[in-house]
């Protein structure tokens, strides 16, 4: 069924339609119209879950990381400060190995206080042991939800699935509502392979030592050491469980794209343009009015960000001349975390082969700031033509 | 419920003695029991077990005598503390060096 609806709104509804039973959050900008749709999903009683209102975002995963240890599938969502103040517990539930799924709705994080759209909050928590997923319009939101409650309840690691505030959050765009039989057949029932239980008590994540040990049943049990190379290994490993989810996807709904990438007339192109989020979408405009002008461009969105599609970007981006990383997010004293981590991929299987592309960096959007598509082309013009700096360069700054 | 394999991805420990490593190394006082003062031991009788009760880590046994475990005991002195009769006492740790080099 086709509806038109808000990003957020979307996202409730695809939370809706895989059943979480646990839901905690704690209200922010931008990310408030949808937790306050699923409370009143559940309220009205078309939602059978536990709506826990919490004091702070560190509980509400918290809540999160108690409810799934308990084998519910859990549900939150938060956007800048408040990700950063669950920081602690973001690590705990990748280390934990729970498959609970969060939506963030990318807002710039303070100093100075701004409510408006970056992606410096998820990417900030890059290293923590997350899958990343970034969408880049409604359907992409409300299919990405669902997706992610699959793939991390079969890798046991939680997902964040990430589209940018107001653009994606507050716009309202058609998108077809997947039934419900259908997400039933395509999601069964969480069934962890352990949860806490009267009858079967544990202690989890107790003080783990650094050396490897015997448990009480005289078997030999991992030190930290193999717990976090287990995480990373499967980490790794969850590229392959991702693919399997977007057949299995497209097997129920039609919909099927390439699971880690989205190129837009990249086949001929000569430079690329890569991006994460709704930003990609607007730089299609930019590359079709460059196509009418004669310069051969295309568009990469990159949607999974962690685990890392480092061969599939490094193969999609051989034998190109340029390739441009716009960026709505920084790593403070160097560049973007994008650009240095797709120059690594470059460099892991390109290097040496002599079609290393030219590489280049440019911010844009931080703090809501405007993206002008004049100027967004003009960079992307300027930069097809050579390089403009060694330096990340700021688009639409007045400095 | 629990498979081996996704128990190994996390850290997850069972109740029982030990299972956060031999951790008797940690110890600075020995808990030491006097049978002459221990009530199970008097009386030849199941009786008492405080100690057991009590010990945080598991490792007094429901025996007469109870048994320590002092491959696990920390030395916290609960036991000590809570023996209705002073039965168990702490010595220092240093006295048995010697003797355990012998």
């Amino acid at each position: 069924m086709h509806i038109i609806e808000n990003g957020n709104a979307a996202a409730a509804l695809g939370v809706k339609l895989c059943r979480a039973s646990v839901i905690a959050a704690y209200p922010i900008t931008p990310q408030t119209p949808l937790t306050e749709k699923l409370s009143e999903y559940v309220e009205l009683g078309e939602m059978k879950a536990q709506y826990i209102p919490v004091e702070s975002e560190h509980s509400a995963l918290a809540v999160c990381i108690a409810a799934s240890s308990a084998g519910a599938r859990s549900f939150t969502a938060t956007s800048a400060n408040g990700l950063l103040y669950m920081h602690e517990q973001v690590q705990w539930a990748s280390g934990a190995r729970l498959p609970i799924v969060m939506c963030v709705v990318n807002r710039a994080v303070g100093a100075p206080w701004n409510v408006w759209n970056d992606q410096q909050d998820s990417i900030s928590q890059r290293d923590t042991g997350w899958i990343q997923i970034y969408c880049a319009d409604h359907q992409q939101i409300i299919d990405t939800v669902i997706k992610a409650y699959w793939l991390a309840e079969r890798v046991s690691i939680p997902v964040m699935v990430c589209y940018d505030g107001y653009i994606l959050s507050h716009t309202f765009m058609p998108f077809d509502l997947p039934e419900p039989e259908q997400v039933d057949a395509f999601l069964p029932p969480f069934k962890p392979d352990y949860f806490l239980h009267p009858q079967d008590p544990a202690n989890l994540n107790t003080v783990t030592l650094p050396d490897v040990r015997m448990d009480v049943r005289g078997e030999l049990a991992h030190g930290y050491m193999e717990i976090r190379c287990l995480l990373q290994e499967d980490l790794r490993n969850a590229l392959q469980t991702a693919a399997e989810a977007e057949k299995r996807f497209a097997g129920f709904f039609g919909r099927e794209a390439d699971p880690f990438l989205e190129p837009y007339r990249c086949d001929d192109a000569e430079h690329v343009a890569v991006g994460l989020g709704s930003i990609t979408y607007q730089m299609r405009v930019c590359a079709d009015r460059l196509r009418e002008e004669g310069v051969k461009i295309g568009v990469m969105g990159v949607r999974y960000y962690r685990p890392f599609p480092d061969e599939a970007l490094a193969a999609a981006l051989k034998g190109k001349k340029g390739v441009i990383v716009v960026e709505k997010a920084l790593s403070y004293g160097y560049e973007g975390a994008l650009m240095s981590d797709l120059k690594s991929a470059l460099y892991e299987y390109l290097a040496g082969t002599g079609s290393l592309p030219v590489v280049q960096n440019f911010i844009a959007g931080i703090g809501g700031r405007e993206i002008r598509t004049d100027d967004l082309t003009q960079t992307l013009r300027a930069a097809a033509k050579g390089r403009v700096s060694k330096e990340p360069v700021w688009i639409g700054l007045r400095l | 419920m629990g498979t081996r394999n996704y128990r190994r991805k996390t850290s997850h420990s069972e109740h029982g003695a030990g299972d956060g490593g031999r951790t008797g190394s940690w110890r600075v006082e020995r808990p030491v029991l006097d049978p002459s003062l221990c009530i199970p031991c008097k009386r030849n009788k199941e009786a008492c077990f405080i100690c057991w009760l009590f010990c945080p880590d598991v490792v007094i046994s429901r025996t007469i005598p109870p048994t320590i475990n002092l491959e696990y005991c920390k030395g916290c002195g609960i036991c000590a503390e809570e023996c209705p009769t002073k039965a168990i006492t702490m010595a220092d740790e240093a006295k048995f060096a010697e003797e355990d080099k012998e």
